[in-house]
């Protein structure tokens, strides 16, 4: 052991310098030719710059709601419920979501909530929502800001967004960016 | 066909068709044959030998291998503390986090050297940057170091009366500059170009469109998560793992980052084939982690996609599957595909929270990794599996009255002990562990009460998980471990930190110690060229063998604790 100690550790130190250093090194400098320069994809919408990608709290009637959050879209501690299907505590949790979510758009009925609407995502800043999801709240969106049902609908369709090449995967909706077109649609509206 | 379902056809359709052609790659790496990025290479790896004073020509025997590994990794132990415990006054810091106390050093330091990433803390706030790039430098390392061992058996497996099995250094550093280093770099540029971060900046604060000010965390996430993936090292950037929409952006990132995982594991098998030159004893290998991997997925797939059964009973139809933990941009199917590789291949990262998934997919997610050998993690789950085909050559030998041979050597009595002690050593510790825990437990509930998040059947579903990861080097959890009662402290108590610490320590260098010595003592063995009474260890008929022991083997150890967790919450949720 005596005599691999002295070049086992400079061969880590090797390697520290290589896989911690230059590695990153090389990353770091094509993250510069990147979208961004590698800091995530952003949005700015009037004036103010948003992540795409981070989802946002949406518990406003007037924006379409996102998913529920466990760490209540807390950037800088992502995370799930982590509760079992059986948990009783969890059960009541999701039971009052859909109450809540029924009282808030009397149009809907149960069947036809997705589950995700009801249910935590795992990172806690899930940024989507599914097409089922944008449309059971297009009757409430409508209603609070005087615009047509067909007129968001159109919005929906034209925010969905397709699975990888048509091909692979779920269809989904960015929820931000299916709000800030809506208040866009609005503003359009109130010239 | 439904397009979810097409994805993750997919997934493994590519990762297929990397695989092989890397296997050929490997193997040349392992027997010094020529490459065309030798031109790069052979002067990096003369550059580190010089500086590291190392002679990679010298031969070594198999103990000489064993004891290189375990210094080399007891300076990686001590470098890890060092920084662990210091990384608030260091220098790359920018979100001021503070340094770990002393046994979540341990755990952590232990985790990422035994490539197994189990994480007791959040990165957002519980690692500087500097500390993120120093275990990023252990991802590469103990999966050279686990390709490199590997190396040493397929040696081992093809040499006739000889101990002599090549030089572990030069293995290692062929391992980590030659296979680890090219393929992280491509993957952390296709990460980069889809938006995954690559900073050295602090967090950033924006006001939502609603009005609430967010903080969001970055930093250097791409070059992390690209090795976290190759190495099947598993541990997370981020908190959320690879369900952070920043650790994994798109269904495009979902699919690289679980092409990258299944990748050196699935080559390895072919690597084997090409050094030892049974490329029909490759396939057998293949053949039968294949059929294991395939049914722990498929019922997966379908109990998730089906739901969690309380919920439909509220009136909800659950098209879209058990939505508790998972992310809408990768769905139920692709989570779950995800949820068993990073199981059976003892990576641990995960894009869905596993804690949630129904019952019986948990089953099949713990089922995966006492198995560990359906691929099992770079490198070392060749070595879980060789262990089996131990076994099962003795038995069949037995059962038809032929004289155990493998590879036209003997196997005695001295193999068979190491190959008992280990392939009994996994469910000692799992089990071992897991009644620890629960007689703590159980002898004060009330003051224990924030161990586990969910009562009743799948509170100890949650301990039993974690040892299970602890044990099989995965480092995936079962993340509501210790935050029940509201506790917010987690899993990162002494209790937690010390015991899984010293099971990762103990399942990572016995497994790997017993098969290079079975290896080394058949090596140098009398070669006995095959015969008509030779039993045949590439055909269908020994790998049904293997299954069987394999299968056996798990359902001796481990249905009773299951039937305690899984299955009676399945049930209790029937009734």
């Amino acid at each position: 052991m005596k005599k691999n100690f002295l070049p086992a550790l400079k061969l880590t130190l090797v390697c520290l310098l290589f896989f911690s250093g230059i590695y990153t090194i090389i990353i770091l400098g094509a993250a510069q030719l990147a979208p961004n320069k590698g800091k995530g994809e952003i949005i700015i919408a009037n004036g103010k710059t948003f992540y795409t990608n981070i989802g946002q709290k949406f518990t406003d009637d007037k924006y379409f709601y996102s998913r529920p959050s466990a760490v209540d879209y807390n950037a800088a501690s992502s995370g799930g419920s982590n509760k079992a299907n059986s948990d009783s505590e969890y059960l009541a949790l999701v039971k009052s979501r859909i109450d809540s979510f029924l009282v808030h758009n009397p149009e809907v009925i149960k069947v036809d909530i997705p589950s995700e609407m009801v249910t935590a995502s795992g990172s806690g800043l899930d940024p989507h929502i599914s097409v089922q999801g944008a449309k059971i709240q297009i009757k409430r969106i409508s209603k609070i800001r005087n615009i047509s049902e067909a007129n968001i609908q159109e919005l929906v369709s034209q925010n969905t967004e397709e699975s990888m090449l048509d091909l692979f995967g779920p269809e989904k909706i960015n929820v931000l960016k299916l709000n800030i077109a809506l208040d866009n649609l609005n503003q359009i509206k109130a010239k | 066909m439904n397009k979810e379902i097409l994805g993750i056809i997919l997934m493994y359709g590519l990762v297929m068709l990397f695989a092989i052609p890397l296997g050929r790659y490997i193997g040349k790496i392992f027997t010094n044959e020529k490459t065309w990025l030798d031109k790069i290479f052979n002067p990096l790896d003369r550059l580190f030998f010089k500086v590291s004073g190392i002679d990679e020509q010298k031969q070594m025997n198999w103990k000489q291998h064993l004891v290189a590994l375990l210094t080399i990794n007891l300076i990686w132990f001590i470098i890890s503390m060092l920084v662990l415990t210091n990384m608030a006054w260091l220098p790359l810091n920018p979100d001021a986090n503070p340094s770990m106390n002393g046994d979540q050093a341990f755990n952590t330091a232990t985790s990422f050297i035994c490539n197994t990433n189990l994480q007791h803390y959040s990165g957002e706030s519980g690692l500087s940057y500097l500390g993120q790039l120093v275990l990023m430098l252990w991802q590469f390392v103990s999966a050279g170091c686990g390709i490199a061992i590997a190396a040493v058996v397929f040696l081992a497996m093809r040499a006739k009366a000889t101990d002599q099995l090549g030089n572990f250094y030069h293995l290692f550093v062929r391992s980590c500059t030659r296979i680890l280093f090219p393929i992280a770099v491509v993957v952390a540029l296709l990460l980069v170009f889809n938006n995954t971060p690559m900073t050295m900046e602090g967090k950033d604060t924006v006001i939502s469109l609603q009005g609430d000010t967010m903080h969001v965390s970055t930093g250097p996430v791409a070059a992390f998560v690209a090795i976290k993936h190759l190495g099947t090292n598993g541990g997370g950037f981020f908190g959320a793992n690879s369900a952070h929409p920043l650790e994994n952006v798109s269904y495009f990132t979902n699919l690289v980052e679980i092409i990258t995982q299944m990748l050196i594991p699935l080559a390895m098998i072919f690597a084997l084939g090409f050094v030892i030159k049974r490329r029909k004893f490759a396939w057998m290998v293949y053949g039968v982690m294949t059929i294991g991997f395939l049914l722990l997925l498929i019922p997966t797939v379908i109990v998730e996609m089906h739901g969690n059964h309380a919920i439909s009973a509220m009136g909800i139809t659950q098209n879209i599957g058990n939505m508790e933990g998972k992310e809408i941009r990768f769905g139920t199917p692709a989570s779950a595909y995800w949820s068993i590789a990073t199981t059976i291949i003892s990576t641990g990262s995960v894009n869905a929270m596993h804690d949630s998934f129904t019952p019986l997919a948990g089953m099949f997610q713990m089922l995966g990794m006492m198995i560990n050998s359906f691929y099992g993690g770079v490198g070392v789950g060749f070595l879980n599996f060789y262990i089996f085909i131990i076994l099962a050559v003795f038995i069949s030998g037995l059962m038809v009255g032929r004289t155990p041979e493998f590879l036209g050597k003997k196997i005695e009595a001295r193999e068979m002990k190491i190959a008992m002690i280990i392939a009994l050593l996994h469910p000692l510790l799992i089990l071992g562990g897991t009644a620890l825990a629960s007689y703590i437990f159980s002898h004060n509930p009330t003051a224990h009460a924030h161990w586990i998040n969910n009562p009743g059947y799948h509170g100890f579903s949650e301990m039993l998980y974690e040892f299970t990861s602890s044990s099989a080097n995965n480092g995936s959890g079962f993340e509501g471990l210790g935050y029940g009662n509201g506790s917010s402290v987690g899993d990162n108590t002494p209790f937690w930190n010390i015991s899984c610490g010293i099971i990762m320590l103990l399942a990572r260098y016995l497994p790997i110690i017993g098969p290079v010595a079975i290896a080394g003592i058949l090596a140098s063995k009398k070669y006995i060229p095959e015969s008509a009474g030779t039993l045949k260890t590439d055909t269908s008929t020994f790998g049904l063998m293997v299954f069987a022991v394999i299968a056996i083997v798990a359902a001796l150890a481990f249905f009773p604790a299951l039937t305690l967790g899984p299955i009676a919450e399945y049930f209790g949720m029937r009734k």
